[in-house]
């Protein structure tokens, strides 16, 4: 597990500072978008369509002149919230899953790694959009087919984890003492197992706000007028020629997010020197 | 009566048979030992009476055991899970490994006695602390916030004790509970447990497979020999008068003091695998006082002098000075 002292080296160095910061500023942003926005994100002024950068609207504006700079912090609210509640219910699942067919084994275990196989084998995008064809596009469908995309990933990690831990000596140990099935894994097998599945799970979150944005994008995510980052690129994509701020700025902070995700999860994993635990499963 | 009475225990795993008719009691206080040489079966006995075969894929095809009067080979496991630990706790062997790595030494132990004894958090972390001091942990409430790794070999078996002690059992199982130690600190860990378990008038299965141990610690001795019972008496009768060529030659094993240099040997040749068994007495191609018959007829384990051998050569025997003396 993660300790301060661990922390504290996390933080100090230059990726892990820089990155830490980037990620509490847009957390800020997410959490305080009400108090931070200088505008609310939906009013239209047809007026102020296109405006450029400028001291009143330090973003411009859109093609419906709503603040750009409003619509990014509300924006940013939408992607955090949407990538990390997808990952967290993916987590979950996925540790649950691996966890329970990795102890009993036996045809339970042989039909999740069948069904996970199968969805390993597929882009994560693709196995979203089918899940969204099917139970139509929103935010709620885009949080759960972004869950179950990322699910085979931690399912997988979990249960491989699992299959070492539960032949080491202490797990029977501990079973020679009286402890039942439950006890086990909870106290004793998926502590063990955690550090690389958060790891996995803080770079995959990263994948998730892409995810999200090119659902968005698509016009498949978050519906209008509900500010998406990837939504606002794929607004912006007509007015790329008269007004390419409007693009180019949800794509620089779905580039700067992610990037220092990656690389804060970086730094994670070289203090924890868990990149070879992860490599070995 | 005996606390804990196997008879006839034979245990398949697969198409294999490495336990057959194995046989033995263990009184009320009484500290049993189990020796033989790795393979010859200690380990299963003791996993098939905490009742564990499953974990290794093993079945238990005949015989009986019985624990106060409970019949463990086909007790439900929900009540045997409520006997583990409580009842019959075991000691394993390894106390490098047989401790999770994240959890402090103080919870792994506290949670045997609040699963068992329904203990709140602050009972069982006192009593905890109680059985660590019984057991010469120097500092016990600080080693109950430590994690395993800033321990010794020795503080760790010893930790591994505590759990087995944390609910008060009636009979312990020590599967060779100083294998993994330095030889300066066995001695100590052996007398450590042997006091407690007197004291708290507990029975005790020491298995091991060092003669020096069992003569320091036992009431009673069990020969194990490639998956069956080579011969059983008191502590006394072993050393003094062995029935079994096997015991003798373990008892020849034991190095001494006065010993000529050089002259330290062990037993020629090696425990037969569990694929392929010798006929007969499964001894008697390494057995120096074979005769004819013990290649073809496997030898009854019967009453010889106070104890019990599985022997044809030991009625002829009889009267042979023992290596010991």
């Amino acid at each position: 597990m993660i300790k301060s002292s661990s922390l504290r080296t996390i933080l100090l160095s230059p990726r892990g500072g820089i990155s830490a910061i980037v990620l509490l500023a847009v957390m800020i942003c997410a959490v305080f978008a009400p108090l931070i926005a200088p505008y609310a994100y939906d009013i239209q002024s047809l007026r102020d369509a296109n405006l450029n950068p400028s001291w009143k609207n330090w973003m411009g504006t859109d093609e419906f002149g709503r603040d750009l700079l409003s619509r990014m912090i509300y924006g940013a609210r939408t992607s955090l919230s949407v990538a990390l509640t997808a990952i967290s219910i993916s987590v979950a699942i996925g540790m649950s899953l691996g966890a329970t067919a990795a102890y009993f084994g036996g045809a339970f275990d042989r039909l999740v790694t069948a069904v996970v196989d199968l969805t390993w084998s597929f882009p994560e995008i693709l196995i979203a959009l089918i899940l969204i064809a099917i139970i139509g596009p929103g935010l709620n469908s885009t949080m759960i087919a972004i869950s179950i995309a990322y699910l085979a990933q931690f399912t997988r990690l979990t249960r491989v984890q699992i299959m070492a831990l539960k032949n080491e000596t202490y797990v029977e140990a501990t079973r020679s003492l009286g402890a039942g099935h439950a006890h086990i894994i909870l106290r004793h097998l998926l502590p063990n197992a955690l550090t690389p599945v958060i790891v996995a799970g803080m770079l995959a979150t990263g994948d998730a706000i892409i995810l999200e944005a090119t659902l968005g994008f698509f016009g498949l995510g978050a519906q209008p007028p509900t500010p998406s980052w990837g939504a606002m690129m794929s607004s912006g994509t007509a007015q790329i020629f008269i007004a390419p701020w409007i693009i180019i700025f949800p794509g620089l902070a779905i580039a700067i997010t992610v990037i220092a995700i990656n690389l804060f999860g970086d730094a994670v994993i070289d203090v924890l020197d868990i990149r070879r635990q992860l490599r070995d499963s | 009566m005996a606390l804990l009475s196997v008879t006839d225990l034979s245990v398949f795993i697969g198409r294999l048979k490495p336990l057959d008719g194995i046989s033995f009691d263990i009184g009320k206080g009484e500290i049993v030992g189990m020796v033989g040489e790795s393979g010859s079966g200690k380990s299963l006995t003791a996993m098939s009476v905490m009742g564990l075969l499953p974990l290794i894929g093993g079945k238990m095809t005949s015989g009986s055991i019985r624990f106060d009067g409970i019949d463990l080979a086909t007790l439900p496991e929900p009540h045997y899970r409520a006997l583990r630990g409580r009842r019959i706790a075991l000691i394993s062997q390894n106390p490098m490994t047989s401790l999770d790595p994240i959890i402090r030494i103080g919870a792994q132990i506290d949670q045997v006695s609040i699963l068992h004894l329904g203990l709140s958090d602050a009972a069982a972390r006192a009593r905890s602390i109680d059985i660590m001091q019984q057991l010469r942990i120097p500092e016990a409430a600080t080693v109950h916030g430590n994690y395993p790794h800033q321990l010794s070999g020795g503080m760790k078996q010893r930790v591994v004790i505590a759990m087995a002690l944390a609910a008060d059992p009636e009979l312990m199982i020590a599967d060779e509970p100083t294998t993994a130690l330095d030889v300066t600190i066995q001695a100590q860990i052996i007398q450590i447990v042997v006091d407690l378990v007197r004291e708290r008038g507990l029975s005790l299965l020491l298995i091991t497979h060092d003669m020096g141990v069992v003569a320091q610690a036992c009431d009673k001795v069990v020969v194990l020999y490639a998956g069956r019972v080579a011969e059983t008496n008191g502590i006394d009768a072993i050393f003094g008068e062995p029935q079994h060529p096997y015991t003798r030659e373990l008892i020849r094993c034991i190095p001494r003091h006065d010993q000529l240099r050089g002259s330290l040997t062990g037993i020629p040749g090696a425990v037969p695998s569990v694929m392929d068994y010798p006929s007969g007495c499964r001894f008697h191609p390494r057995c120096a006082d074979a005769l004819d018959i013990c290649a073809g007829a496997i030898p009854a384990l019967e009453q010889k002098a106070a104890g019990f051998a599985a022997c044809h050569a030991a009625i002829n025997a009889a009267g042979k000075v023992s290596a010991h003396g």
